[in-house]
């Protein structure tokens, strides 16, 4: 499974076992709810049972008669608190004006819009006697007709926010070409659709506040993923400055994107330590997690595809909408412009216009999950290749070859997006070597004559997909390293660990840049008071971006050293030389960095990039379909994905199994289904299917390092969100492939067997149906 | 009706005794009342086998028991797998086969596995998948801890001698 | 999800855990392996004011093979069943519709009391105790009563015992090793409850055709009954496939699913047809080998 195929044969490269790995084994994690505070409050939260409705009153009395109870706040707390209006979320990327009045409140305020919203928040001794309070407080909602699906958001019968006379909040555009070809032998209008899914990491939420009232500091436990950017959203809202503000990332039991972008508890916990002068800990049930972390993937299109007689694609046009649910929180402006962005792919296409609709509903909020906007894009662009493909009698394959940006044609341009404008190029590649490494890994040719046969009472197929993964987003990163007294080096960096390896990656690269041992290096990451600056790990950019910054550190840190010897040794700078372990030398003197450790050597700096560079690779399943059932069995599933610089090729590959796995979650089981009221129904993990070991045993990432990226001194790419984005579009394209003498054209997501089972027998639901 | 208990039980080689309250789970009074925070929670209904712990020698989720059911029982949860500092033999593979990422499933999937090998250290692979999908993962995709555990026979058999 | 909280009882015997139940008005519930019931407590489905725990209570873990069949006491765990090895021989049937049930560590508490107490429309024992035509004893303040499987489920979640009784043995009849059977399930995953599942068996008269036909679906209606127009269409015939087949059509016309969240009253029907119609080609399968 493990194929590596490295240039190097220093530390960076290697496969070696991860620091993080000892702790966490022997459970001496320290994820937020292992964490126990002297004098520690426990807070719960009172969320909205309907979907939309208005606030009448909200009765605490009961909760505060209870003798555990030691506050309940409502937004009118909160409004005091704040200077008279309950602050709302900003948007930590791509903000735009039009997207203000869609902001949520940290607390629901006059108005609630979507099922799980908070309303008040209950403050006890206990965990337990804070749920048992939530059942206290008597809610008066005069209850308001529920959107619950985009066509009755376009439809505006209701309106989610009364002052801005429609449910979509924006449209963004992406735009390439000027003029469309005045006639196409070939166009291929479809629909298409994916659900509703999202991340569910296995650890929920939480957070731990305290409030340092003698030296007014306030510190959170409990961040990840964005910490600075969290510090700066909280500064604000507590009118208190950054720098009295700690954000403690600890263990965190992944992300994928979904947690630690702010959400109103983020305000809430905090307000309470505050407002108490006692920490506060919240820890998110999982009921919660699901009706209250940011949901994500539900869109619709229609799109068409124009080409040529021979494939050749001349244009990709149509609309994309975005079901973002009841408020535009902090990335929700993300997704429907990396979707419209990342239709074309590896692909040349000439001519594009693409317009996605950010529309809302009375809906759980949404966001980014691991490859926001290109799992739904590859979906979309690769069943319409491989229909295109079929009604013109072209294989698949070949299509997609004809039509993959050639090495000779890079850096090749993306559509420009709107609102704010980007653009972005595709920066470096061989897209179709990864392809055909991926058809030789699934034997593509060898499995050929399988296409739709019936064996041993089930149909088998083959699909294929290509994708690239944009990573390293800007604009900068962080890293300090200090030399311990002991000469040992601290590395300290602003990308946030999520779980996936950030510390051994980041002990690795400093270790190779300053020839230290392993051993003697610590990284800590995440934390604000760690870096003067950082921004985290989200699009892939940890490596890139942290590991970078490290290299700058280690190069600037290296001539501090020169410096310290060279006083030492009363002579230039430039006569040092350094030796491993940072050893300076100089004719026949040396000194160990443990004797300059006294100096105080330390070197901060940050690593700026205004380029995304892309990973780029290809996926490919084998499946059997059993007709009768419509339950596909995943046979093989091989990705094959260019990172352009493997630091840890274990860690590399672990996660684009993960990713894989993520992926098929996301095309079979996962769902988050809503009733016409606006009740989510699947608010548990017996409702919402997780994968499990024994569902996809036969899944395989290929890692390889073959075109270095140009826009960083690692030549990384970013390798953590490329394996999920194909995984939908592949397992669509082999299902129709295995059941091709029953024409079934999967056009939505999730391929339950019901689903199939309705293909093959005729009663396709049109994408209208779906909520 | 917050009634209080007094139990006893062995955790991990020691014997215990605490108040708790009658509708406490087991899952919490280890986290909580132990402070032994190895054992987590991921659900709370039974689902997500994160607070799989071993209770008179069977994997159980430590949060569908009320700790009272504990009373008098042998109790074994991931921090009572290793000996002092060494890893044991099933940690080592997990690090090994890089079968961990945010480590927050990790202690569950641990004493699920330890349980199972204990009994049956010649499960094949289809049912170490079978009894390990009693534990959600949600980042590696479970391949390297399947293949973790698989690796790990060996160190149970010859446990178990050649008697087996 | 913290659970609400309730007073706690474990007595050391069945007289004294009905006293429990009977002075509670109702207001007690009783846990046996509590993984069906702990969960429901967690969701704030239920707020009983008393638990009463059966662990304690002596004489309910036996699993006894005579006769008259297989007595499961109602304390009896589904890896008790896995690991007693003359349940194999003794009712294959009941030990390979037990191998679905949910997962590993479910399986070291969960108890055939409690699933069948639980009556979950999906759930497997059910649906064998209810083809099998087993008998529950109850026992109560009053006194002990015996109810076959098919007047034990009421409803979905609902069965006949009182709030004062306890089910303390289901008997499973005995079983000749000439049976056919099979049991077959449609499940999203391993361990989940079935979207549909079908549990068969058929004895042969003298001249090889089918009697005693026996077809129930789990998950297809609020608790598990016998198919009886759908055994009709077999008994008698010489199990060959047109003979499945029509069985296997009659089952699809017979049940009344519902449509919810995850599957549709239409595609259970299906799978109704194909899962009766595979587990009847699988029981007859098994005749061959037997001879």
């Amino acid at each position: 499974m493990t194929a590596r195929e490295s240039l190097e044969t220093s530390l960076v490269g290697s496969p070696i076992e991860r620091l993080e790995d000892a702790a966490l084994l022997r459970g001496r994690g320290c994820f937020i709810d292992d964490v126990h505070e002297q004098g520690m409050l426990h807070a719960a939260f009172l969320r909205s049972p309907v979907a939309h409705g208005r606030i009448r009153a909200i009765d605490t009395s009961g909760a505060r008669a209870l003798p555990a109870i030691r506050a309940v706040y409502t937004a009118h707390d909160v409004a005091k608190f704040a200077k008279g209006s309950v602050p709302t979320i900003p948007l930590r990327l791509m903000s735009s004006p039009e997207l203000v009045p869609f902001e949520q409140p940290v607390i629901a305020d006059g108005k609630v819009r979507y099922v799980g919203e908070p309303v008040a928040m209950v403050v006890a001794d206990t965990a337990a006697e804070a749920e048992d309070a939530i059942e206290a407080i008597a809610l008066d909602i005069e209850m308001l007709p529920a959107i619950a699906n985009r066509r009755a958001t376009v439809a505006a019968e209701t309106l989610l926010f009364e002052k801005h006379g429609s449910n979509v909040a924006m449209h963004y555009e992406a735009a390439k070409g000027e003029a469309r070809a005045q006639h196409t032998p070939y166009v291929r209008r479809e629909r298409f659709a994916v659900q509703r899914h999202t991340a569910v990491p296995m650890e929920t939420r939480g957070l731990l506040a305290t409030w340092d009232g003698a030296s007014a500091r306030l510190t959170v436990k409990g961040a990840a993923k964005v910490p600075f950017s969290t510090r700066r959203v909280l500064a604000k809202c507590m009118e208190l400055p950054e720098a009295s503000i700690d954000l403690v990332e600890l263990n965190v039991g992944g992300s994928f994107g979904v947690r630690g972008e702010f959400y109103p508890e983020d305000f809430m916990v905090p307000f309470a330590a505050r407002t108490l002068g006692r920490p506060v800990k919240w820890i998110e049930d999982r009921r919660e997690n699901l009706l209250a972390s940011n949901h994500a993937r539900e869109m619709d299109c229609e799109l068409a595809l124009a080409c040529e007689r021979d494939g050749t694609i001349v244009s990709l046009e149509g609309d994309v909408w975005v079901d973002a649910g009841a408020y535009v929180r902090a990335s929700a402006s993300i997704p429907p412009r990396s979707v419209a962005q990342s239709l074309c792919g590896p692909y040349r296409v000439p001519f594009v216009r693409i317009t996605s609709h950010l529309a809302l509903t009375n809906k759980t909020p949404t966001g980014t999950y691991r490859g926001p906007g290109r799992f739904e894009a590859e979906f979309f662009r690769e069943r319409l290749l491989d229909m295109a493909a079929r009604e013109l009698g072209i294989d698949p394959v070949e299509l997609r070859r004809r039509n993959l940006v050639s090495p000779t044609q890079l850096p090749y341009p993306l559509p420009t997006m709107t609102s704010p404008e980007r653009r972005s190029e595709l920066d470096s590649g061989d897209y179709a070597m990864a392809l055909d490494r991926c058809l030789a890994e699934i034997g593509w040719r060898d499995k050929a004559a399988l296409q739709g046969r019936l064996i041993d009472r089930r149909y088998h197929g083959l699909g294929v997909g290509c994708f690239v993964a944009g990573g390293a987003a800007g604009p900068r990163e962080t890293a300090r390293i200090m030399v311990e007294k002991d000469g040992s080096l601290a590395v300290y960096v602003g990308s946030a660990s999520v779980g996936q390896g950030l510390e051994t990656i980041c002990a690795q690269i400093a270790s190779d840049a300053l020839r230290v041992p392993l051993e003697r290096i610590r990284v800590f990451h995440g934390s604000t008071s760690y870096v003067s600056e950082g921004f985290g790990s989200y699009h892939s950019r940890s490596t890139a971006m942290g590991g970078s910054a490290i290299l700058v550190a280690a190069e600037s840190l290296g001539k501090r050293v020169r410096e310290a010897a060279a006083q030492r040794f009363a002579c230039p700078r430039e006569d040092i030389t350094l030796g491993p372990e940072l050893r300076a030398e100089h004719g026949g003197r040396s000194l160990a960095l443990a004797e300059l450790a006294g100096d105080g050597l330390s070197a901060e700096e940050a690593f700026s990039n205004a380029h995304i560079t892309y990973s780029y690779g290809a996926a490919a399943a084998h499946v059997a379909v059993d007709a009768r059932t419509g339950h596909v069995d995943v046979l093989d599933y091989v990705n094959v994905e260019d990172v352009g610089r493997v630091i840890n090729p274990l860690t590399a590959v672990g996660q684009a199994v993960g990713g894989i796995v993520q992926g098929l979650g996301g095309t079979f089981l996962e769902h988050l289904q809503y009733d016409d009221d606006g009740q989510l129904l699947t608010a548990s993990l017996a409702d919402y299917m997780l994968p499990t070991a024994s569902d996809f045993p036969n899944v395989r990432a290929v890692v390889l390092e073959h075109a270095r990226s140009p826009c960083n001194p690692l030549g990384a790419k970013g390798g953590g969100e490329g394996s999920i984005a194909p995984v939908a579009g592949v397992i669509a394209n082999a299902v129709a492939s295995a059941l091709v003498d029953f024409d079934v054209q999967p056009r939505e997501l999730p391929l339950t067997p019901q689903r199939i089972w309705e293909l093959i027998h005729d009663r396709e639901r049109t994408t209208g149906s779906v909520r | 009706m917050n009634e209080a208990r007094s139990i006893r039980f062995d955790l991990n080689g020691k014997a215990v005794q605490i108040d708790v309250a009658t509708h406490r789970t087991l899952a919490d009074c280890l986290r909580h009342d132990l402070l032994q925070t190895g054992t987590h929670v991921g659900c709370e209904h039974g689902v997500c086998g994160a607070c799989t712990v071993i209770v008179d020698g069977a994997a159980v989720r430590a949060c569908l028991m009320l700790a009272v059911q504990a009373d008098g029982a042998r109790v074994t949860t991931v921090e009572g797998l290793a000996s002092g500092d060494r890893l044991s033999p099933l940690q080592t593979e997990f690090r090994r086969h890089h079968a961990l990422q945010c480590g927050f499933c990790t202690p569950g999937i641990l004493t699920t596995a330890h349980a199972l090998l204990t009994n049956e250290p010649d499960a094949d692979r289809p049912r170490i998948r079978e009894v390990l999908s009693g534990n959600l993962c949600r980042c590696t995709g479970y391949v390297p801890i399947v293949e973790a555990v698989y690796a790990a026979r060996d160190a149970y058999r010859s446990e178990r001698g050649t008697d087996s | 999800m913290k659970l609400p909280a309730f007073g706690y009882a474990s007595p050391s015997s069945l007289s004294d855990a009905i006293a429990l139940l009977a002075a509670a008005r109702g207001t007690a519930k009783p846990i046996a392996g509590g993984q069906s019931l702990i969960p429901v407590l967690a969701f704030r489905l239920a707020k009983p004011a008393l638990l009463v725990d059966l662990r304690n209570v002596p004489g309910l873990d036996r699993i006894r093979i005579g006769a008259d069949g297989v007595r499961l006491g109602a304390m009896v765990r589904w890896c008790d069943i896995e690991a007693d090895d003359r349940l194999r021989g003794a009712h294959p049937l009941l030990v390979d519709a037990v191998s679905h049930v949910a997962h590993y560590q479910i399986r070291n508490r969960g108890t055939v009391g409690g699933s069948l107490a639980h009556a979950d429309p999906a759930a497997e024992l059910p649906g064998v105790a209810v083809a099998c035509e087993a008998e529950l004893t109850l026992m109560g303040p009053q006194g002990s009563r015996v109810v076959s499987a098919s007047d034990f489920f009421r409803g979905a979640l609902s069965t006949v015992l009182t709030d004062d009784e306890l089910i303390v043995e289901v008997r499973l009849p005995a079983w000749p090793n000439s049976r056919r059977w099979a049991f077959e399930e449609f499940a999203r995953r391993r361990g989940d409850f079935a979207l549909a599942g079908i549990v068969a068996f058929y004895d042969r008269d003298a001249s090889g055709r089918a009697t005693n036909t026996r077809l129930v679906a789990i998950g297809t209606a609020q608790y598990p009954r016998r198919l009886r127009r759908a055994e009709a269409a077999l008994d008698g015939s010489p199990v060959d496939e047109q003979a499945i087949e029509r069985a296997a059509r009659a089952a699809r016309l017979e049940v009344e699913p519902a449509s919810d969240l995850h599957a549709s009253a239409d595609y259970r029907r299906s799978l109704v047809e194909t899962l009766a119609e595979r587990a009847l080609l699988e029981a007859r399968a098994r005749a061959d080998q037997a001879s």
